[in-house]
């Protein structure tokens, strides 16, 4: 387990928080797929112990709620569940 | 953590019951059956995995006493149904979005955080005395539908919404 990587365009550091049983969090990825980005994901849900720990806390720096999908971009920019416009402006595509 | 895959079958089986006892209760399910499908098999896997269908938008924790307020339906379904037209994850949709005339938006969680909902827990546990000695017989609050009933202990399930003995909380 831990982080997959998707190849595309490289439009900075994106990564995507996710639980392998949501479905907003599936969209995220198919629009991030879709738009061609390069980027990087990991289902939440399956990790455990000091990974799924570690995980938490960098989620919850970008995003307090701990709510998926949580995609941050750039380092500090975080788009918080299933928002196309957004993610296409902060891609600038 | 060893993932399981429903089949797709299982997952139409179970979102056939689940609208047959959602339109019997008055609630509609997403009309988008791929999606609806998808959302199903992952309570399916949260049932396998947890022992409990809980949202599968969420993170559980594994512990059910802990991720009661998110085992489907949710405590937050029917205030986001009002409030947006859709449960959390949209599993659930109002009438108005069921009939086109609104759109779904992106629901906010208004699940309180892990703090929060234990202070609210130790609040309950604590009720002030006088009005509760006062009643025949105690009020007992299913936390999904907001059915109250007056007898010794709560029902085993909810004759409104189906949920669990443990939905149910002390009211009065």
């Amino acid at each position: 387990m831990g982080f997959e990587r998707v190849e595309g365009e490289d439009r900075g550091d994106i990564t995507l928080y996710a639980l392998s049983t949501c479905v907003w969090c599936h969209k995220t990825k198919k629009l991030l797929e879709r738009l061609g980005a390069k980027f990087r994901y990991v289902y939440v849900d399956l990790l455990e112990g000091d990974e799924r720990d570690r995980t938490l806390e960098d989620v919850k720096k970008h995003n307090p709620s701990v709510t998926f999908p949580t995609t941050v971009i750039g380092g500090d920019k975080s788009i918080v569940g299933f928002k196309e416009r957004e993610m296409k402006e902060a891609l600038g595509v | 953590m060893t993932t399981f895959e429903p089949s797709r079958e299982e997952g139409e089986n179970l979102r056939e019951q689940l609208d047959r006892e959602a339109e019997e209760m008055g609630y509609h399910l997403n009309p988008d059956l791929d999606f609806t499908t998808s959302l199903v098999r992952g309570l399916l896997v949260n049932e396998r995995r947890y022992g409990y269908p809980s949202c599968p938008c969420r993170l559980a924790s594994g512990d059910r006493d802990e991720d009661l307020d998110i085992i489907c339906p949710c405590d937050y379904r029917d205030q986001d149904l009002n409030e947006y037209g859709a449960c959390y994850c949209a599993l659930y949709v109002s009438e108005e979005v069921l009939a086109g005339e609104r759109d779904l938006s992106a629901v906010p969680e208004r699940r309180p955080s892990p703090e929060e909902r234990a202070r609210a827990a130790k609040a309950l546990s604590a009720p002030s005395g006088e009005a509760f000695s006062a009643l025949p017989y105690p009020v007992w609050r299913c936390r999904v539908c907001g059915y109250l009933c007056a007898r010794d202990e709560p029902p085993g399930v909810c004759p409104i919404c189906k949920a669990k003995v443990d939905r149910f909380e002390r009211f009065l």
